[in-house]
C-alpha cells in the first residue's frame, strides 16, 4: 500500500508539472483528489490494514496528500500567473498614441505679464485698484499738476469728448493717484494697471490703445531711498536677482524729484555691442528702460486733501505692453491687439 | 538737442579729456540724457589732403589725367582723375586704396584704362559737403584746398572739422534752457564739477547813427508777445561767414546760407534765442507792429509757401502787411538778400502756447517755434541781441546803430527758494550737508545767499523745496542715494471682482476658450453691422471728437463686435476653429453725469466643426457653476437682431436679465465675412457679482439610497424641456432630488407634430428606503400633471 501510495505520489506530481491549463489542472485535481480520485481509492483500502499499520499508513497517505496539494497550489499559481501575462501581453497598447485631446485655453500673454505683476505687488502690501477710463481732464491733467496749454493736452495727442477739452480718455493711469489719495488717508499702497489711450498711429511699437501700471505710495517719512529699494526689489524678482538697475534724473509734471530706472541689458551688458556690432536687445545704449517714477509732487497732495508737511511719496509708472514685448519676444505691437490664435497659443 | 563737443571744449568748458562714452554716461546719469552720439569722422576713412607733385595726360584716354600725389608718405602715389580742374602743386582730398566716403562708399586701388590707380581725388560733395559750407569750392570737379590750412598727408576729417562728436539730447520739457549750447555746457560743467568760462558780449558800436531815429516799435499784441528787442546793422556787405562759423553750424545741422543769417542762426544755437533779421527796405515807414493776425490774412513764408492766417495768430507786420509770423519763420517779403544794406535783429520772447498752436495749426513747427513753445527765459533777448552784434563787428559784415529797442511786457520777478537742508534730506533719504549742496547748486549757476536760493531767470523750473531737492539728488547722484527698505503696515490684496474675474478668466481658458484683447473705441457702423434697430439706446456712443479715423471714432456700447471682428480675423487667417473669451469695458453714457458707466462685459465667441448652440451653453452653465451664480434660465427670443431668431436665449438670474446666448445671425456673420455657424454669449459680469450664491455649507451625505426613475411620453413640438421640467418638478412632490432630460425622439412610431421627451428622476427620501409604491406614486402624479397640462401620454 506504501508502495501505491509513492507510486500516486511520483505519477500524480509529474502529472501536476506537466498540466498547462487551469482546466487540466482541474481535471488532475478531481482524478487524484476527487471523491473517485485515486488517493481515495487507495485510502478506501485502509481498512483492510492492522490497526498498528494504521496510523503509520494514515501518515504517509497524509503527507502524499499534502505533497500533492501543494504541488497544486504551486502549478495554480505558476498557470494563473503565466495566463495573467499572456492576457497584459495580449492588452497592450502603443502609449505613444496622443492623449484624447483636451483643449486649454490660453490667458492672453499681455495679462500674462500683468497677472506676475500683479501678484508681485500684492505680496509686498499693494492693494490692486481700478477706475474710469472716460476721465476728466481734472484728473488726467489738472490736478496731476499739469496746467492747461501743456502740450500733452493738445487735441494732437489725447483724444477728447467734449468741445472744452473737460471730458477724456485717460492719456496714463496716473489719473488713479489723484482718484484714490482724494479717497483715502495715508498709509496709502496701490497699484492701478489699465488701459490708457494717446493719439498715435497703430505701428509696430505704438498704438493708440495701451496698457500701463501705476503705482502710488504716501505715508510718514517716505523717501527716494524707499521709492528706490521698493523698485529695486520687485524689478529684481522680475528680471532676477543679479540683474543691474540704475536711477537717472528725468521730469514728469507730478513728481519732483523724478526719474526713471533702467536695466543694464542682459545681452550686451551695458557694453552696447555683441561680436563687434550693435547691440540688437538694446540698440547700443547698453541699457533698456524701464518705468518712470518719482516723489509725488507736494503740489498733487495737498490738492487732493494730504498735507505735504506732514506726507510723503512716491509714484511709478510703466508700460505693460513694453515689458511684455521685452520678456516674451514679441517683435510688433500689432500682434497684441490681433488676437490670431496662433499667436495666442504660444502663450 | 544736438551738440558739439568741440564747441563747448572751445569755448565753455574744456572736457577734451573726457572720452565720448564716459562724456555721454556722465550725463545721462546727470539728468541730460543722451538719445544718440555719433562722431563725425565715422564715415570718411583714409582720405588725406595729397599734394598733385605731377600730372600728365592718359595716354589710352582724352580726358582723363594721371598724377603722383604726395599723401606725405615717402613715395608720391598714383591716382587716375577724371576731372578737369586739378593743376600741378594742388592740395586736394585724396582718398587712398581701401578707403571710404559718405554713404559706405568703398574706395580701392583699380586699373583706369591700363594705368593704375591707387584711389580717388575727391569732389565736394564726394565728402558730404555743399558749396553752403565752401561758398569758394566748384561742384564740378575736385575741390582744391590751397586756401584750407593744411598740408599733404593730414586726415581731411581735421580740415573740415570732423574731427568732432555730435551729442543728441533728449531734453526734457521743464528745461528750456538746455535747448542752447550754454545751457548744455552750463550742464556739462556742473556734471563734471568744473567751473564754466562765461563771455559777457561787448558791442563797440560806429557812428551810423541811433536805432531810434530809423525804427518804431509797437506791440499791441501784449498777451503773447512778452518781450520785443531789437537793433540794427547798416552798412551790411552781405558775404558767407567764416570756415569757424560754417563749420559750427555744420555740425549742429544748419546750413550755412550767409553772414547776417548765419549770426542769427549761430546766436539761436549758443543761446536757445530764435532770432531773425529783416531787410530793413522792406519794412514799410520803418515800423514794426507786433500784433495779432487777422481772419484771412495772407502771408508768403521764407520757404515760399503762401499761409492763409486765422485770427489770434501772432504776425509781426510794418504798417502795411504781415512781414513775418512770430517765432516761426520770416516772411520771404523782408528776407535778407544779397544786397541788404541795412538789417533788422528781431530777438523776441513770445507765449510759448500761442506759437505752438499756430505752428500746429500751420503744419510748419522750425527750430525757432520748438524753442518758443518750450517757454525760454525773457531775460536772454538781450544779451542775445548784443551777441549777434558783436558777432556782426567781428565778421565784419556792418555798422551796429546806437541804442537798443526793447519793449517789455513781463519780466519774470526774482524769485528765491528757502533752502531746507532737513526737509530735502528727508525726502531723498540723505544726509548731504548744508555745505555740499550750495556747492552743487552753484556748480549749476544757482546762487544761494544765506538759506536764500537765488533762482536764476533760466530755471523757470525751480518754485520748491522738491525742486531743489532734484538738483541737489542728481548732483549727489541718484545712484549714490542708499536704497532704505519700505516698511508698510499696508496689507496688499484684489477687490472681490477682481478675484470673480479672474476666477471667470480660469474657467474659460479651462473649457477651451483663449483670452483676447480688444480696443476700446470701434467705429460707429458696427450698430448696423449686427443689425442693431435704429431705436435701440445701444447706440447713444460717447463719441471722440478728434478720433485717429473712422473705425475708432465712438466707444463701445456693445463688446459683442469686437468679438465678431475678432473671430473673424481669424477665420480670415484660416484658423479651422475658435474659441474665444473676453473680460471686457463697456462704456455707457449717462444722463446728467459728466462720465460714463463702464460695466464689465464677459464675451464669449466660438465657430469651427464641433461648436452648437448646446456646446456653448454647457459651457456658459458651467461657467456660472464654477462661478457659483444662481440658478440661470433661459427663454427664446426671436427679435434680437444679432441672433438666429430660433437660436437665442435671454439669459436670466433672479429675475434679472444679463445678457444673451445664441447662434449669430447669418447675415451678421455675412456682413463680417465668416462662413458658417458663429456662436456668442454675452453676459453682463458686473451685473453677475450680485448674483451668486451665498458661501456654500455642508448638507449631510444621503443615508438611503437613490432610486432612479425614467419617464418616456409623447407631446406637442411646441412643448419646450423648460415647460416639461416646470411640471415634473412642480408635481413630483418633496421626493425628487433631480430632473434630467436624456432624449428627445422623433421619426417612426411618433406623430407628425409630437415629439417624445424622456427624463430621468432621481427620488429619495431622507427618513427610509423608498418602496417601489413610493416611486410609484411619484410616477402616476407626474403623469397625470403632464398629461393635464401639456397634454402629454405616457409611451
Amino acid at each position: 500500500m506504501k508502495q501505491q501510495l509513492e507510486q500516486i505520489r511520483s505519477q500524480a506530481l509529474a502529472a501536476l508539472d506537466a498540466a498547462e491549463t487551469p482546466a487540466a489542472l482541474e481535471e488532475l485535481r478531481v482524478s487524484l483528489l476527487g471523491k473517485k480520485g485515486a488517493l481515495t481509492a487507495v485510502l478506501k483500502q485502509m481498512g483492510q490494514l492492522s490497526p498498528e499499520e494504521r496510523p503509520i499508513m494514515g501518515q504517509v497517505a497524509n503527507a502524499v496528500r499534502a505533497d500533492i496539494e501543494a504541488k497544486l497550489e504551486e502549478r495554480k499559481a505558476t498557470i494563473h500567473a503565466a495566463v495573467l501575462e499572456q492576457k497584459l501581453a495580449a492588452e497592450a497598447i502603443d502609449v505613444t498614441i496622443p492623449g484624447d485631446a483636451v483643449v486649454m485655453g490660453h490667458e492672453h500673454p499681455m495679462n500674462q505679464v500683468l497677472q506676475q505683476i500683479k501678484d508681485l505687488f500684492v505680496g509686498m502690501g499693494y492693494t490692486i485698484v481700478d477706475g474710469p477710463e472716460v476721465e476728466l481732464a481734472d484728473y488726467n491733467f489738472t490736478k496731476l499738476n499739469t496746467e492747461e496749454g501743456h502740450p500733452a493736452r493738445d487735441r494732437s495727442d489725447t483724444f477728447y469728448f467734449t468741445d472744452d477739452d473737460s471730458v477724456l480718455l485717460r492719456t496714463q493711469t496716473s489719473s488713479m493717484q489723484i482718484r484714490v489719495m482724494e479717497n483715502a488717508k495715508p498709509p496709502i499702497c496701490i497699484l492701478a494697471p489699465g488701459r490708457v489711450y494717446r493719439k498715435d498711429e497703430a505701428d509696430a511699437t505704438h498704438s493708440p490703445m495701451f496698457h500701463q501700471i501705476e503705482g502710488l505710495v504716501v505715508a510718514e517719512n517716505i523717501t527716494m531711498g524707499n521709492l528706490k529699494s521698493a523698485l529695486v526689489t520687485v524689478m529684481k524678482q522680475i528680471y532676477g536677482q543679479d540683474a543691474v538697475m540704475r536711477f537717472r534724473p528725468h521730469h514728469f509734471p507730478f513728481t519732483e524729484p523724478s526719474c526713471e530706472m533702467d536695466m543694464q541689458c542682459h545681452k550686451c551688458h551695458g557694453t552696447g555691442e555683441v561680436d563687434g556690432a550693435v547691440c540688437s536687445t538694446c540698440h547700443g545704449e547698453g541699457w533698456i528702460e524701464l518705468l518712470g517714477a518719482g516723489m509725488v509732487h507736494p503740489k498733487v497732495l495737498s490738492g487732493c486733501g494730504i498735507d505735504p508737511e506732514k506726507y510723503s511719496g512716491f509714484a511709478f509708472g510703466m508700460g505693460l505692453e513694453r515689458m511684455a514685448m521685452g520678456r516674451l519676444k514679441i517683435t510688433d505691437l500689432r500682434l497684441i491687439f490681433d488676437n490670431d490664435v496662433r499667436f495666442l497659443n504660444q502663450f | 538737442m544736438k551738440l558739439n563737443r568741440k564747441w563747448i571744449n572751445e569755448e565753455f568748458v574744456d572736457l577734451s579729456h573726457i572720452s565720448d562714452k564716459e562724456y555721454v554716461e556722465t550725463m545721462t546719469i546727470f539728468g541730460q540724457k543722451v538719445e544718440t552720439w555719433e562722431r563725425m569722422d565715422a564715415e570718411i576713412r583714409n582720405v588725406l589732403v595729397g599734394k598733385v607733385v605731377s600730372i600728365v595726360r592718359h595716354e589710352n584716354s582724352d580726358h582723363m589725367w594721371v598724377c603722383q600725389v604726395d599723401v606725405g608718405g615717402e613715395e608720391p602715389v598714383q591716382i587716375v582723375t577724371g576731372a578737369q580742374n586739378v593743376k600741378e602743386g594742388d592740395l586736394v582730398p585724396a582718398a587712398l586704396h581701401n578707403s571710404y566716403l559718405p554713404g559706405g562708399v568703398h574706395i580701392t586701388k583699380g586699373k583706369l584704362r591700363g594705368e593704375v590707380s591707387n584711389g580717388m581725388l575727391c569732389g565736394l560733395e564726394e565728402l558730404g559737403l555743399t558749396l553752403n559750407d565752401y561758398p569758394d569750392a566748384i561742384l564740378d570737379g575736385i575741390w582744391i584746398l590751397n586756401d584750407e590750412d593744411c598740408k599733404p598727408g593730414d586726415d581731411i576729417n581735421k580740415v573740415i572739422g570732423n574731427d568732432d562728436t555730435i551729442v543728441d539730447f533728449e531734453i526734457t520739457n521743464n528745461r528750456p534752457d538746455c535747448y542752447s549750447i550754454i545751457g548744455l555746457a552750463r550742464e556739462s560743467a556742473a556734471a563734471f564739477a568744473l567751473p564754466m568760462k562765461h563771455h559777457e558780449p561787448v558791442v563797440k558800436g560806429s557812428d551810423a547813427g541811433s536805432i531810434f531815429e530809423k525804427l518804431d516799435v509797437e506791440v499791441p499784441a501784449t498777451e503773447l508777445c512778452n518781450r520785443y528787442t531789437s537793433r540794427m546793422v547798416t552798412n551790411v556787405k552781405i558775404a558767407p561767414s567764416p570756415k569757424w562759423l560754417r563749420q559750427r553750424l555744420r555740425a549742429n545741422g544748419v546750413r550755412p546760407i550767409n553772414n547776417i543769417v548765419d549770426i542769427t542762426n549761430y546766436v539761436m544755437l549758443e543761446y536757445g534765442q530764435p532770432m531773425h533779421a529783416f531787410d530793413y527796405r522792406y519794412v514799410s515807414s520803418g515800423k514794426i507792429v507786433v500784433r495779432e493776425a487777422e481772419e484771412g490774412e495772407i502771408l508768403t513764408t521764407l520757404d515760399g509757401n503762401v499761409r492763409n492766417l486765422k485770427a489770434g495768430m501772432l504776425v509781426i507786420a510794418d504798417d502795411e502787411h504781415a512781414i513775418g509770423l512770430a517765432g516761426i519763420m520770416g516772411g520771404e517779403n523782408s528776407e535778407i538778400m544779397d544786397d541788404t544794406k541795412t538789417v533788422v535783429f528781431e530777438s523776441a520772447n513770445f507765449n510759448g502756447t500761442s506759437i505752438r498752436q499756430t505752428a500746429l495749426a500751420l503744419g510748419m513747427r522750425t527750430d525757432a517755434s520748438g524753442k518758443f513753445e518750450k517757454n525760454i527765459d525773457p531775460m536772454m533777448t538781450v544779451p542775445a541781441v548784443e551777441r549777434a552784434c558783436e558777432l556782426v563787428e567781428m565778421l565784419g559784415c556792418g555798422d551796429v546803430l546806437d541804442g537798443i529797442i526793447d519793449v517789455l511786457n513781463y519780466v519774470p520777478e526774482a524769485k528765491t527758494v528757502k533752502l531746507e537742508p532737513e526737509k530735502i534730506n528727508n525726502l531723498l533719504g540723505t544726509q548731504i550737508s548744508a555745505e555740499d549742496m550750495v556747492k552743487y547748486l552753484n556748480l549749476l549757476e544757482i546762487p544761494v545767499e544765506g538759506d536764500n536760493i537765488l533762482v536764476p531767470s533760466f530755471r523757470p523750473d525751480l518754485n520748491h523745496m522738491a525742486d531743489i531737492a532734484e538738483e541737489i539728488g542728481r548732483s549727489f547722484g541718484y545712484n549714490e542715494i542708499p536704497t532704505t527698505e519700505l516698511k508698510l503696515s499696508t496689507q496688499g490684496g484684489y477687490s472681490p471682482m477682481m478675484l470673480l474675474e479672474s476666477k471667470a478668466g480660469s474657467l474659460c481658458r479651462s473649457l477651451g476658450y483663449n483670452e483676447i484683447i480688444t480696443y476700446s473705441f470701434v467705429s460707429p457702423t458696427i450698430f448696423d453691422q449686427i443689425r442693431l434697430p435704429q431705436d435701440s439706446s445701444l447706440r447713444n456712443a460717447l463719441r471722440i471728437q478728434n478720433p485717429l479715423g473712422e473705425d475708432t471714432s465712438i466707444m463701445r456700447t456693445i463688446a459683442l463686435p469686437s468679438m465678431l471682428d475678432i473671430l473673424a480675423r481669424n477665420s480670415a487667417y484660416h484658423n479651422k476653429s475658435a474659441k474665444l473669451y473676453e473680460m471686457t469695458k463697456i462704456y455707457l453714457p449717462t444722463d446728467g453725469d459728466a462720465l460714463p458707466r463702464e460695466p464689465k462685459m464677459l464675451v464669449l465667441g466660438t465657430y469651427g466643426a464641433n461648436e452648437t448652440f448646446f456646446t456653448l451653453k454647457g459651457e456658459l452653465e458651467a461657467i456660472f457653476a464654477g462661478l457659483r451664480v444662481k440658478k440661470a434660465s433661459y427663454t427664446a427670443v426671436n427679435d434680437n437682431p444679432s441672433y438666429h431668431p430660433g437660436r437665442c436665449a435671454k439669459v436670466t438670474v433672479d429675475g434679472i436679465d444679463i445678457g444673451f446666448i445664441g447662434q449669430i445671425h447669418p447675415l451678421v456673420a455675412q456682413n463680417y465675412d465668416i462662413d458658417g455657424d458663429v456662436y456668442c454669449a454675452e453676459i453682463n459680469f458686473t451685473q453677475l457679482f450680485d448674483l451668486r450664491l451665498a458661501d456654500p455649507t455642508y448638507t449631510p451625505l444621503p443615508k438611503y439610497p437613490t432610486v432612479t426613475r425614467d419617464l418616456s411620453f409623447l407631446c406637442d413640438e411646441a412643448v419646450t424641456v423648460a415647460n416639461a421640467e416646470e411640471v415634473i418638478t412642480a408635481s413630483a412632490g418633496k421626493l425628487l432630488r433631480g430632473v434630467k432630460l436624456f432624449d428627445i425622439y422623433r421619426g417612426t412610431g411618433v406623430p407628425e407634430g409630437k415629439k417624445s421627451m424622456a427624463f430621468s428622476m432621481e427620488l429619495r427620501a431622507d427618513d427610509r428606503t423608498l418602496t417601489d409604491a413610493d416611486s410609484e406614486g411619484v410616477m402616476t402624479k407626474v403623469l397625470s400633471a403632464l398629461s393635464e397640462k401639456l397634454g402629454a401620454v405616457q409611451r
